[in-house]
């Protein structure tokens, strides 16, 4: 945001807000929204499932996401070639393709061996949500990997011979400056992977996971409505954002970046 | 590199030009989803089954321009009433409920509805044969309507799918142990698929099920649906429809 | 198992004439194509549009602009493209009965185009916003001194000074604009990813055909990366090298 005020309450900006409300009110009054009551709770719990891919996903992402760059910034060729061949992977092709290529290709693999069909394992992997939440988790490692890798590799030299002077072990000195360091400069992306992780979660729907997006496609295919329920999902969707960034900003106030 | 760019915006504004001018032609929408035997794509990019056959008749007998457009299945409604589509010959069940939306021609196929399990399974089409089982249809058919009134209660889940394909996919790998869909399209796919068999058709519920399949239109385009009406009753009378069937059915699935 | 292996190596079906699929995917590469390309453009000229009007523009289209951008950058993709695909068709039309002329005709492509247009155009005004501040105010002042006109200014300072600030972004969202694409499949436009999928259903080889279809946006990815570092390169020329 530039110098400029930014303040609501200048004119043109409450005439912009009053036509918003406007808008929205329009919306309510002239639209149909007596289907909203009856999926009121189903809504709730879709908005719970995404939340709950979206938080679990993104924490194995990041866990899986910390090897990938440390194998990129400074693993042998062994390691690096496949964690780069890995992130190329994913970061090249789209997310839909790779959940369809899990759920319909590996998984209609399985129920070929009935060893498979009869084990304990045989309840998730008939599922849908295992594939979803590989797929959302590899998607966010791919791309949060190449960060990390930029991360590891941005840490500055001297530090970690500091360390070393000190008579730190390897071991100790990934453990109290590297890695930290790299988190650190990793942090500000975070927000901004997050948010696009949330974008990327309504394409489970497509392989019959229940979440918001998939609620909502309930209600335009009972209701045959073309706008309202868009709308909703649309507005539920910004309202998560907003939630999520103000989340992040108030974890980076909490966690300033120690050195800069 | 500016010359390029200007090109490839003309070009773009020419298909804009070029498909407004085609006002005459009758778009209709097909499900973008392979359904044999009535839709489907085939290795050259065209769509081929007998729904293509029925709607080249109907709209040869009717004089209408016809060309095919692909549409996903659970948006197929709304591309008719937000004008991407004219018609629908999606094997698309004539209910009240999609009365309520648009407005059908007369039927031009009936057939029953049927349950689908992996062979072996023991499992009968009623409530007893359904408990606690996982139930898989499409999505916007009569077939999932059917499955969350009857068996809703005793159903362990209904899983609901975008495509047919999708849902018949997820039997064969064993991640459903029921799905229900009209027979003559259970039928194509346990033919292809030593998987799973029929075993049997459903209690009838006209309510639900619908008085066989018509051609979707938007409410108020009484021309085009007399067209079709007539068209219809023209290729049953003239024996078109039994010639073109006769590759797909040994017996008339018009019904009664 | 056997069934599954005999899939995988049928590669036949992959042959480029029936009763190969090679062609289909091909073609539906070649819908990707345009619609990421056509796409793109759009959206290049929405992004030019919006950062001038962000930058230069009064209050309220600063205001309008930056609604538009908050809200596309914070609802999916998906439900974008559902709603621009629907609604926005939807809404054309009642324009055109408005002012008088025909329903008009969108096919797939275009509403495609269209709306992968609009998602970008968001994201590119940030970027070219970003490039356009990063041009040092002294060099166009130094321009006007030396009597440039403001177009002069645009070509010979402006444009060359934010290209290298503009070129990351920009190619990042090709990137993303390429793989968008694929959520058309949701709304039944034929582009690869669809008809991936129906080749994969048809012929049961859905392993065979996935892989098959993620190589082909790969190749699209690792050829755009090598295009985009000559640009960069290019781009960047007479400046310190990064790192």
């Amino acid at each position: 945001m530039g110098p400029e005020l930014r303040s609501w309450k200048e004119p043109h900006r409450l005439v912009l807000i009053g036509i918003g409300i406007g808008i929205i009110l329009l919306a309510a009054v002239t639209m149909r929204w007596d289907w909203l009551p009856r999926y009121s709770w189903r809504l709730v719990e879709g908005v719970g499932t995404t939340l709950w891919l979206l938080f679990l996903t993104s924490v194995m992402g990041f866990m899986l996401a910390v090897p990938l760059g440390i194998a990129q910034a400074a693993g042998p060729w062994w390691l690096a070639g496949p964690a780069r061949a890995f992130c190329t992977v994913i970061r090249g092709t789209p997310l839909l393709l790779q959940l369809w290529l899990l759920y319909y290709g590996l998984g209609s693999l399985f129920a070929q061996y009935p060893e498979i069909r009869d084990s304990w394992a045989w309840p998730y992997l008939r599922s849908a949500w295992p594939y979803g939440v590989l797929a959302l988790t590899l998607s966010f490692a791919g791309y949060e990997g190449e960060v990390m890798r930029g991360a590891f590799a941005g840490v500055p030299k001297g530090e970690l011979e500091a360390g070393r002077a000190y008579g730190m072990s390897p071991w100790t000195s990934f453990r109290r400056i590297w890695l930290p360091r790299a988190i650190h400069r990793a942090l500000p992306t975070l927000a901004g992977e997050t948010v696009l992780q949330l974008k990327a979660t309504p394409l489970v729907a497509t392989i019959t996971v229940v979440d918001v997006y998939a609620i909502i496609s309930r209600v335009r295919q009972d209701t045959y409505l073309t706008y309202e329920p868009l709308l909703l999902l649309a507005l539920i969707y910004m309202m998560l954002t907003g939630v999520l960034v103000m989340a992040f900003r108030w974890l980076e106030a909490k966690v300033p970046v120690k050195g800069g | 590199m500016n010359k390029q760019i200007i090109t490839t915006i003309a070009a773009f504004g020419l298909t804009l030009a070029a498909s407004a001018a085609s006002a005459e032609t009758v778009r209709v929408g097909v499900a973008a989803e392979p359904y044999p035997p009535f839709t489907e794509p085939d290795a050259s990019g065209n769509w081929t089954g007998w729904e293509i056959e029925f709607m080249n008749a109907v709209c040869a007998e009717a004089k209408l321009d016809c060309v095919v457009t692909p549409v996903a299945w659970d948006g197929i409604i709304p591309a008719l009433t937000s004008n991407k589509i004219d018609a629908i010959v999606g094997s698309m069940s004539i209910t009240e409920e999609r009365q309520k939306t648009i407005d059908f021609s007369d039927k031009y196929y009936n057939t029953p509805s049927v349950i689908a399990t992996a062979k072996g399974s023991g499992i009968t089409p009623d409530d007893a044969g359904l408990k606690d089982k996982i139930i898989g249809v499409q999505v916007s058919t009569i077939h999932q309507d059917y499955v969350t009134t009857h068996f809703g209660d005793v159903a362990a889940e209904i899983k609901e799918y975008q495509t047919q394909d999708e849902a018949n996919q997820d039997l064969a790998a064993g991640r459903v142990d029921a799905i229900m869909a009209d027979s003559l399209a259970l039928d194509a796919f346990v033919k292809s698929d030593a998987c799973c068999e029929i075993v049997g058709a459903v209690e009838d519920d006209p309510a639900i099920l619908g008085a066989g399949v018509g051609i979707g239109l938007r409410k108020g385009d009484d021309e085009l649906r007399e067209k079709f009406n007539a068209a219809i009753a023209a290729i049953r009378e003239n024996g078109t429809y039994a010639e073109f069937s006769k590759a797909y059915f040994d017996f008339d699935i018009y019904g009664q | 198992m056997l069934e599954w292996i005999a899939g995988l190596a049928s590669w036949e079906l992959l042959a480029l004439e029936p009763p190969g699929w090679g062609g289909v995917l091909l073609k539906g590469l070649a819908v990707s194509l345009q619609v990421a390309v056509g796409g793109y453009l759009v959206g290049f000229v929405i992004g030019v549009g919006g950062a001038t009007g962000k930058l230069y523009g009064g209050p309220i289209l600063r205001d309008i602009l930056d609604v538009y951008t908050t809200l596309v950058r914070a609802v999916p993709e998906l439900v974008l493209i559902l709603l621009l695909y629907y609604a926005g068709t939807d809404a054309l039309n009642k324009f055109m009965m408005l002012i008088g002329a025909g329903p008009m005709d969108i096919s797939g492509l275009v509403a495609g185009i269209f709306v992968i247009g609009v998602v970008q155009g968001a994201y590119q005004t940030e970027v070219l916003r970003g490039a356009f501040k990063a041009v040092p105010h002294g060099q166009i002042e130094a321009a006007r001194a030396y009597g440039m006109s403001s177009p002069q200014v645009l070509r010979r300072i402006t444009l060359p000074g934010m290209l290298p600030h503009a070129v990351p972004g920009l190619s990042n969202l090709w990137l993303i604009a390429t793989k968008d694409t694929a959520l058309l499949a949701v709304v039944g436009v034929a582009e690869l990813t669809l008809v991936t999928r129906q080749a994969g259903g048809t012929t049961k080889s859905y392993f065979l055909f996935f892989c098959a279809a993620g190589l082909l946006y790969l190749m699209v990815t690792l050829i755009s990366n090598v295009v985009i570092r000559r640009i960069e390169r290019h781009a960047r020329r007479g400046m310190p090298a990064v790192r």
